[in-house]
């Protein structure tokens, strides 16, 4: 069936188990943001270490959730990938997932080129053959960027 | 339970609904609050609209034009006759429901003293609008200075109207709400509301966007002063919709867009306006769309609406017997069949509507879920969003079985009976 192209084993254990959930402190910047067609929402909170290196680590990433599996899941994944890197890394992971996405089901052609990036994320590959699906799995990843923009606009200004 | 309809028959006259998708399953479409699906007969007259008749309308002598304007205006005597309108005129053609409102929305609120919208008026609506019946009045009260407030909904999804004399007052100049709401099914008391809406003085505005597909429909008995609804929920085409009005206050409301068609006299400095409904009609309009509406008035008519309204209820009964004994499932809205229409909202466990949806696709099953354009209805009852499933006139039993079955498959696909997985 090529429902379980989409719904891989991987990503229904981040939706039953959500790795990195809830709201913590300390934090430099949060946002909200929502799907307004499925009304999938997600608040999101981004810490980078002090100091005033040009790529600091992401030192956490905190969210609050409501949404669909594919939402909820993407979201988990992406903080594994990006919490303890480097802002680079970080940022190198959103833009394979970006990549993926954009595929329409064709995810072969890039493969090479985010698999080592993406780790957990490759199966979400599924998604992007399900245009309705694919706001839904970029939706944590959106807000992290708004955030993570934000974080370090705050720490310029500090 | 017996249907007055010959279902299997009129299953037939519906080329869809011999699709099937996913390789093998069959098409079970119940999404007709979203759109309905059209019959031949529909297919067939915007067809030989273009291949035999194609021409503008109004403005010729020829052949072809004359055609045209009388398939146009002939939709119209349908549509007028179907809804019972006093008269012909009182039917202007716009591009959907949403169009309608806005143009209701906007003309009442331009209108001189006493109708138009000032500092200090109100207007009601309800909690159980469709966006398109709430933001054309959001946008019309900030421009005026003019209020908005609305009536609420009880816990079991029906309107609160128990301090109806405190939500109309006196300083209520329109009162706009859905007859059928698209996504709790409740049809609304409208006597209640029309009466007190007179007592003030206030215009009454009705969106029968789940009306006009679904229940007999008599603008007069109604006793509303202008009434919408939208061609492709009633086996018509897109791109059609109605605004009825009664002839008097159309013809005292000011037009809505400037143009071609709704004019009488133009020299550069000024111009004066086309008789009802033309008046409401700038531009080229959609033509083959009305044909094809007046096909489908057809269509329904020749079918019966008490017998195609007796039918849903029949329907609409099995399903929310069915659906309520889902382990798990939460019906939003009425739960029983009573004053309700053909849309039945529910939630299932912890399970998103997304992901219920997606699992009911896959067994060629179309369900609409998300806010259904109703976004504070899913905040009044607490969930993001609803999974919906809509019944017509071609709607069986083995489809609301086959839902049920589907649903059962769905909480195995992510786990436990009924819960969080
Ligand atoms: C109750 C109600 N009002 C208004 C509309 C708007 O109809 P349309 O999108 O055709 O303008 C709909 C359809 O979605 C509806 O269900």
């Amino acid at each position: 069936m090529k429902l379980e192209s989409m719904y891989q084993e991987i990503i229904l254990d981040h939706y039953r188990r959500p790795h990195h959930k809830g709201l913590r402190e300390p934090f430099d910047a949060e946002v909200h943001h929502v799907n307004p067609t499925c009304g999938d929402e997600v608040t999101l909170r981004v810490r980078l270490a002090d100091g005033c290196s040009e790529n600091p680590t992401v030192q956490d990433v905190s969210y609050d959730s409501l949404g669909c599996s594919i939402s909820m899941a993407s979201v988990s994944v992406m903080t594994d990938l990006v919490v303890g890197k480097s802002l680079d890394e970080a940022t190198r992971a959103y833009d394979a997932f970006l990549t993926l996405m954009r595929t329409k089901g064709d995810s072969a052609s890039v493969m090479d080129e985010v698999e080592d990036v993406l780790e957990d994320a490759v199966a979400f590959e599924g998604v992007s053959k399900y245009p309705a699906r694919i706001k839904c799995a970029l939706l944590g990843w959106m807000a992290w960027k708004d955030a993570t923009a934000r974080a370090v606009t705050t720490k310029e200004m500090a | 339970m017996s249907s007055p309809l010959d279902v299997e028959r009129v299953r037939k006259d519906f080329p869809v609904l011999e699709r099937v998708v996913h390789d093998d399953k069959p098409l079970v479409y119940l999404d007709s609050a979203a759109t309905s699906q059209k019959p031949r007969q529909v297919l067939d007259a915007i067809d030989d609209y273009y291949c035999l008749h194609n021409s503008n309308v109004h403005r010729g002598i020829h052949t072809l034009a004359e055609e045209a304007t009388a398939l146009y205006e002939g939709a119209r005597d349908k549509v007028a006759g179907f809804i019972n309108a006093a008269d012909r005129s009182e039917v202007v053609f716009t591009k959907n429901s949403t169009e309608a409102l806005n143009l209701a929305a906007n003309v009442i609120a331009w209108a001189e003293s006493p109708l138009g919208l000032r500092d200090g008026d109100e207007v009601v609506i309800t909690e159980m609008e469709h966006h398109s019946n709430i933001v054309p009045w959001q946008m019309v009260t900030r421009r005026t200075g003019a209020t908005l407030s609305w009536f609420g909904i009880t816990d079991d999804g029906r309107l609160d109207l128990s301090d109806i004399d405190r939500v109309i007052t006196e300083r209520t100049k329109v009162v706009s709400f859905v007859l059928v709401s698209n996504i709790l099914g409740t049809v609304n008391p409208a006597e209640q509301i029309v009466r007190r809406a007179r007592e003030v003085g206030a215009l009454v505005v009705v969106d029968a966007s789940q009306a006009a597909p679904h229940l007999p429909l008599d603008v007069q008995a109604l006793g509303a002063d202008l009434v919408a609804f939208t061609g492709h929920k009633m086996c018509g085409p897109t791109g059609i919709g109605v605004l009825w009005g009664r002839r008097d206050l159309l013809e005292e409301l000011p037009p809505f867009m400037g143009g071609g068609e709704m004019i009488e006299m133009v020299t550069m400095g000024s111009s004066t306006y086309a008789d009802l409904p033309h008046k409401f009609e700038a531009g080229t309009p959609p033509i083959a769309q009305a044909v094809g509406l007046g096909a489908a008035v057809d269509y329904l008519s020749a079918l019966g609406m008490d017998k195609v309204a007796e039918h849903e209820h029949m329907i609409t009964a099995y399903a929310l017997d069915r659906l309520q004994a889902v382990d798990g499932l939460r019906v939003i809205g009425p739960r029983t069949a009573q004053d309700r229409g053909a849309a039945i909202s529910f939630v299932l466990g912890d399970l998103h509507p997304h992901d219920v949806g997606q699992v009911l696709d896959e067994l060629g099953i179309a369900v609409r879920v998300g806010h259904h354009c109703a976004r504070p209805v899913c905040q009044r009852f607490g969930v993001p969003a609803t999974t919906r499933a809509s019944f017509y006139l071609y709607s069986t039993t083995a489809e609301v079985d086959a839902l049920v079955d589907g649903l059962e498959h769905v909480k195995r696909f992510f786990g436990a009976p009924g819960g969080r997985p």
